[in-house]
């Protein structure tokens, strides 16, 4: 039995949407960046549902940029995380506000 | 010679700079003196040749222009520094060599021993050097230059002694006030020049003249012309409003007072409205004004002279006063007599104000009139020629006073009115009064000096002009006998003038013709009077003291208020003075420039900080927000694609 | 015309002799000194040349020299001079070396520094006085405001950082409003001449086309930054500060070529290339002139800082300026042109004098003096002089501008009325009223204070930077012809191109 694609993109929706809102409203550094990765796999699902869908492999390729992407951007973003820890010894991204105003 | 009469103008300015420059290195108080008299002398020899050379010449052609460079060229305008050789020129070009030789021959005795004697010498030459600018130039605004440029003399000099206290002030304070009066005069004077240069295209007199006689110029014009000027003149030669510098002068040496303030500087009203006699003619409600104001100030000035102790302000306000009457022959179209008068007056006043330096010099500066008495037998060469003075002034004949006022007094009749007569006869009768109280309290009755002093006569460098002086009080009268005395050929000194004010007298209405008997009996009338006032000086200042006294209190009042000079100074500087420097400092300067056009351009900065301060308010440093609003902003730019689909 | 390079000459030794300047090392204070000054020197020189080779029957542009530069907006580096931007030129590098020389010791940190921004000063100054493309213009224009900036908040005094952002800031505002219109300008002209054009000799021809509206705008946008550099009342706020905070030799430039750029850009710019505008706001900018002379008068005189006195008697005196420029006769034209180098000369002598006292006795408040005639008689004598110039006297530089441009306001077809010129007139009342005031406080009455009595005289380096001004303080009073000459065609032209054509009769 094919599930139609609707399917596909309301789960990848749901999952970006989710991602988003660990983004905007977390406190913790690590769960932040959880998200993020919610986030880019949301858009790989979609990539991925669209290319098997049409019928090529396009969006499977792009895949395999994201996720390079992701890990280049997690493994740079947990090392700011660690020299931020150092300095402030919190992981509270609400306590590490020193470029205000 | 007459083509050398720039020289007469070079050599005080070349004294000026040799004394100003080596002055204070040459300790030899001679020779400074020497320097600085003789370029005048000099100048006075020039001045007497050109003078001859141009009686020789036929009586339509006594004019020379002795052209020297330009000075101004801008437009239309064409100023040249120009001389003009004519005969009210060189009337008065010899009065101020002549008198102004004499005072610089006192001043080397009066300001012997002054650790200044140089700067006062260099300044002397200065004052000779703008008054011939002056009284020789052909032009308005080289006149002009004369006219500022002894404005700034009289300021040098009336603050000569520069630390030295002056009544309620310092002399500086004199020295300021004299300038700054001078300068409103001045401002009257520069408007008349730019309507001139508007109405005529040129500031040259004989262009001007010319046209103004010949062109038919409606009268406003010259109303305004005549007004402007006269507005300077009363700055310069102290009329009413602007006179009050003229008393306050007298915080300078003498020799200055009686070279600036009586026979020269003060004069050059006079001669400018004589001068401008055809603009002044066409004008004749302007020239009105001038008599008026001429009386009333002669009048006004006399009664102040009448009270006041100290010897130097009785000479200051007679020379107000004289002036008054010098503005009040050129108002009822005299001119001649004016300048008549100008030349008595400089004889006398000069000789009064030299007889009390010497007085002054003698009794170890005291000024006080009540502190004199009985200096007749110290002083007899100071006393005499005080006393031909006196007479002078008082017009007492042969004395040259009497023909000089004689001849104004009476025109104010002829061509004026009663009520001007009335008022130069009284005036007269209170300048007989006033010298002559000067005169008894000074060298007559008691001493009532302290015995510290010892009064004595004054060396000859200072006697011999006094003497000079006397001799032309005297004489001096007789080149203007009117035509009543002189038989054929009239009044000398009005025949000399009569070309430079021919045009003038033309455009002025023919007067009444009185007869002659009329005229003796007016003489002897004002003659009467001023024996009269003589003798009630004598009465009260001589034999009877304490009635003298007795009057000032009884009158307290009136007394009072003469004495402190109808108390114009103050109003002045209540009305005018105090709330200009008040407004400027507590408004224009603290608030208007300050709070508010100052408030406006840092409020302008405090407005961009105030809208700063707001704005940065979105860098909360909180990564979270930042990503918050980038949401937003994603989905309303999402929502704006979608929706124009 | 003679060489053609001479301007650029002029123009740039004192920018090669300040990038030489930069190699020097430190402590080398007097080699500084020295070379700073014979750099000025020889600029000055290059530019009695320039007197030297002009030709005073011309009124048009002489010497021009012009190099392209921008091709495509055909924007090109265009210089020359008239009888005008001659004088100027010649102020400019006469004043400088003599600014050099009386900071000789009251500049002593930073030396090299200093003359290095002085220099570059000069450049600026000279290149908006031979500037003939509008966009060449707006170069100097703004590039003479950085060293001034510098010169000031470093060298000045207590309040120098308020005052130099605000000369900065306040001085910018007004040249962006003109950048603005320089660009509207050039496309403007784009339409008629064919091509985007910054050059002024053919936007000459563009300019009076422009329809009012549009002209009037832009004449504004002009005059706007002008007028705050004049300074204009009540755009003059920024003055007193930048005057009194800045260093002896700073407010000497400022107060005797800076000023004059603005006057400078009105006769040179908004007059020729606007003049249906120009004659629609004669009346009014007279009015502001007329303004400033009274109320900068008025709020000298009441000055406890013998400095703010001066710089508020600049108010004044500009006012004159402008009052002359508007008045657009022979006579105020001249008179106005002849002023901007008098004031150059006597306020800049009046700023030097004030900075001798300060030097030794570090204080301005006129309350601190009295008496000092005494004790510094060749000093006061120097300021007697230059205070006498300042109030207008004849015989003086000051009387003779101030006499062509009263007399030429008054007849003045434009403005049309006695009242402009005769208010004006009063304020040589209130000119002699603070001078002679202060002067008396300073130099007269008793000595009020005993450090007094130490004064030092003029020394031989003082009296060489104060003879050469006063030789032309009295020079140009005695015998103006010698300067009014240089000027008198240029003046003209600008009056014939903005007069039209029935009216010049009346001129």
């Amino acid at each position: 039995m094919n599930i139609s694609i609707e399917y596909y993109l309301i789960l990848s929706a749901f999952m970006f949407v989710v991602g988003v809102a660990g983004v905007l409203t977390r406190r913790n550094a690590i769960i932040v960046f959880m998200s993020v990765e919610l986030m880019l796999n949301s858009a790989n699902l979609t990539l991925v549902s669209f290319s098997s869908f049409m019928g090529n492999s396009v969006g499977q390729l792009f895949v395999f940029f994201v996720m390079a992407v992701a890990a280049a951007e997690a493994a740079v973003g947990l090392a700011i995380i660690i020299a931020m820890f150092r300095n402030k010894l919190t992981l509270n991204i609400d306590e590490i506000n020193i470029l205000k105003w | 010679m007459i083509q050398l009469i720039y020289l007469t103008v070079l050599l005080p300015f070349a004294g000026f700079l040799f004394n100003g420059l080596l002055g204070s290195k040459i300790k030899n108080e001679k020779v400074i003196g020497i320097i600085g008299s003789s370029t005048i002398g000099i100048s006075f020899l020039i001045a007497i040749g050109a003078f001859f050379q141009t009686l020789s010449l036929p009586a339509e052609q006594r004019q020379t222009i002795v052209n020297l460079f330009t000075w101004l060229s801008a437009g239309g305008l064409h100023i040249n520094v120009a001389y003009q050789v004519d005969q009210l020129s060189l009337t008065m070009a010899m009065i101020v060599t002549g008198v102004g030789f004499i005072i610089h021959v006192y001043s080397i005795g009066y300001m012997h021993g002054d650790k200044g004697f140089w700067r006062f010498f260099s300044y002397l030459n200065l004052f000779i050097f703008a008054m011939m600018n002056l009284v020789l130039s052909d032009n308005f605004v080289l006149m002009f230059l004369g006219w500022e440029g002894v404005g700034l003399c009289s300021y040098l000099l009336i603050g000569f002694w520069y630390d030295r206290k002056f009544e309620k002030g310092t002399t500086s304070d004199a020295a300021k006030k004299a300038f700054i009066v001078n300068r409103i005069g001045d401002f009257g004077f520069l408007l008349g020049l730019f309507v001139i240069y508007l109405t005529f295209g040129s500031l040259n007199f004989n262009d001007v003249f010319n046209k103004a006689a010949a062109l038919n110029i409606p009268t406003s014009t010259f109303n305004f012309i005549a007004l402007f000027l006269f507005i300077g003149a009363t700055g310069k030669s102290a009329q009413i409003p602007l006179y009050i510098w003229l008393p306050d002068a007298m915080a300078g040496p003498t020799p200055v007072s009686a070279l600036i303030h009586a026979a020269t500087m003060v004069t050059a009203g006079v001669y400018m409205v004589a001068r401008c006699s055809i603009i002044y003619a066409s004008a004749p409600t302007i020239l009105s004004i001038v008599a008026v104001v001429g009386a009333l100030t002669a009048l006004f000035a006399a009664t102040i002279g009448l009270v006041q102790n100290d010897i130097k302000k009785v000479l200051a306000y007679s020379t107000v006063s004289q002036l008054g009457y010098m503005f009040l022959a050129l108002g009822v179209g005299a001119f001649s007599a004016g300048i008549f008068h100008v030349m008595t007056h400089a004889f006398f006043k000069a000789l009064l104000f030299l007889g009390a330096g010497s007085i002054i010099h003698a009794m170890h500066d005291e000024q006080d009139i009540r502190n004199y008495g009985g200096l007749k037998k110290y002083m007899p060469i100071t006393f005499l020629t005080f006393l031909a003075a006196s007479l002078a002034i008082s017009g007492i004949p042969p004395f040259a006073g009497f023909f000089s006022k004689d001849e104004i007094i009476w025109d104010s009749f002829k061509n004026g009115n009663f009520i001007l007569w009335l008022i130069g006869a009284v005036t007269a009768m209170m300048t007989a009064f006033y010298i002559f109280r000067l005169v008894y309290l000074t060298f007559y009755g008691k001493e009532r000096f302290g015995h510290d002093k010892h009064p004595h006569e004054s060396p000859k460098v200072m006697s011999i002009p006094l003497v000079i002086l006397g001799i032309l009080s005297t004489i001096g009268g007789f080149i203007g006998i009117p035509a009543l005395f002189a038989g054929e050929g009239g009044n000398q000194f009005e025949n000399w003038l009569k070309p430079v004010f021919a045009p003038a007298q033309l455009k002025l209405i023919s007067f009444n013709s009185y007869g002659s008997s009329l005229e003796v009996s007016f003489m002897l009338i004002t003659l009467a009077g001023a024996v009269v006032a003589i003798w009630f000086a004598r009465y009260l200042y001589l034999k009877n003291l304490s009635l003298a006294h007795s009057f000032s209190q009884k009158f307290k009042g009136l007394y009072n208020l003469l004495l402190n000079k109808y108390f114009v100074d103050e109003v002045y500087d209540a009305a005018i003075v105090t709330p200009l420097i008040v407004s400027s400092e507590k408004f224009l300067w603290k608030i208007a420039d300050n709070k508010i056009i100052d408030g406006t351009v840092n409020g302008t900065a405090n407005l961009i900080n105030l809208i700063s301060k707001g704005i940065r308010k979105i860098q909360t440093g909180v990564v979270q927000f930042y990503a918050l609003v980038m949401v937003l902003g994603i989905v309303i730019a999402l929502f704006w694609i979608i929706l124009s689909f | 015309m003679g060489n053609n390079y001479l301007v650029s000459y002029v123009l740039f030794t004192p920018l090669i002799g300040a990038i030489i300047l930069l190699f020097f090392g430190k402590n080398k204070d007097n080699i500084v000194r020295y070379f700073g000054l014979a750099v000025s020197v020889v600029t000055f020189v290059l530019s009695l040349f320039l007197y030297a080779g002009f030709d005073l029957s011309k009124g048009p542009f002489q010497f021009i020299q012009k190099f392209n530069w921008i091709e495509n907006l055909h924007i090109s580096y265009s210089v020359g001079i008239d009888g005008i931007s001659l004088l100027l030129v010649l102020l400019t590098t006469f004043i400088t070396p003599l600014a050099l020389l009386s900071s000789w010791k009251s500049i002593d940190k930073k030396v090299k520094e200093f003359t290095f921004f002085m220099l570059l000063l000069e450049v600026g100054m000279i290149g908006v006085f031979v500037s003939l493309d509008l966009f060449l213009f707006y170069v100097f224009w703004e590039a003479m405001l950085i060293p001034m900036y510098f010169i000031i908040g470093i060298w000045g005094g207590e309040g120098r950082i308020y005052a130099s952002v605000k000369f900065f800031l306040y001085t910018m505002f007004g040249s962006l409003l003109m950048l603005v219109a320089i660009v509207w300008l050039a496309v403007y002209a784009s339409s008629s001449l064919g091509h985007f054009s910054t050059d002024l000799i053919e936007l000459y021809s563009v300019g009076p086309t422009i329809k009012s509206n549009i002209q009037n705008w832009m004449f504004l946008a002009f005059a706007f930054s002008f007028a705050i550099k004049v300074p204009l009342f009540p755009l003059h706020t920024w003055l007193p500060d930048a005057h009194v905070q800045a260093p002896t030799a700073g407010s000497v430039i400022l107060a005797g070529v800076l000023l004059k750029m603005g006057t400078y850009g009105l006769l040179r710019f908004c007059l020729p290339l606007f003049p249906q505008a120009t004659l629609l706001f004669a009346p009014y900018i007279s009015v502001l002139a007329i303004i400033g002379i009274i109320y900068g008068a008025l709020v000298a005189m009441v000055q406890k800082d013998m400095k703010k006195l001066v710089a508020y008697s600049s108010v004044a005196h500009l006012g004159f300026v402008v009052l002359g420029i508007f008045a657009l006769t022979q006579e105020s034209m001249q008179g106005a042109v002849i002023q901007m180098i008098n004031h150059g000369l006597s306020t800049g002598a009046l700023f030097l004098l004030v900075g001798v006292l300060y030097e030794r006795t570090h204080t301005r408040e006129i309350s601190y003096y009295g008496g000092i005639a005494k004790i510094v008689p060749v000093y006061v004598t120097f300021l007697l002089i230059a205070s006498l110039s300042s109030i207008g006297l004849p015989g003086l530089n000051g009387f003779v501008g101030e006499f062509l441009i009263l007399i030429g306001s008054f007849k003045s077809p434009v403005l049309n009325s006695w009242w402009f010129a005769s208010v004006a007139a009063s304020g040589v009342i209130f000119a002699a009223v603070y001078l002679l005031w202060m002067y008396q406080r300073v130099v007269f009455g008793e000595v009020r204070n005993q450090k007094l009595n130490e004064l030092k005289d003029l020394n031989k380096r003082e009296l060489l930077v104060l003879i050469p001004i006063f030789i032309f303080i009295v020079w140009i009073g005695v015998y103006p012809s010698t300067f009014l000459n240089v000027s008198k065609k240029s003046s003209n032209e600008v009056i014939e191109k903005v007069l039209p054509q029935n009216m010049i009769g009346m001129k």
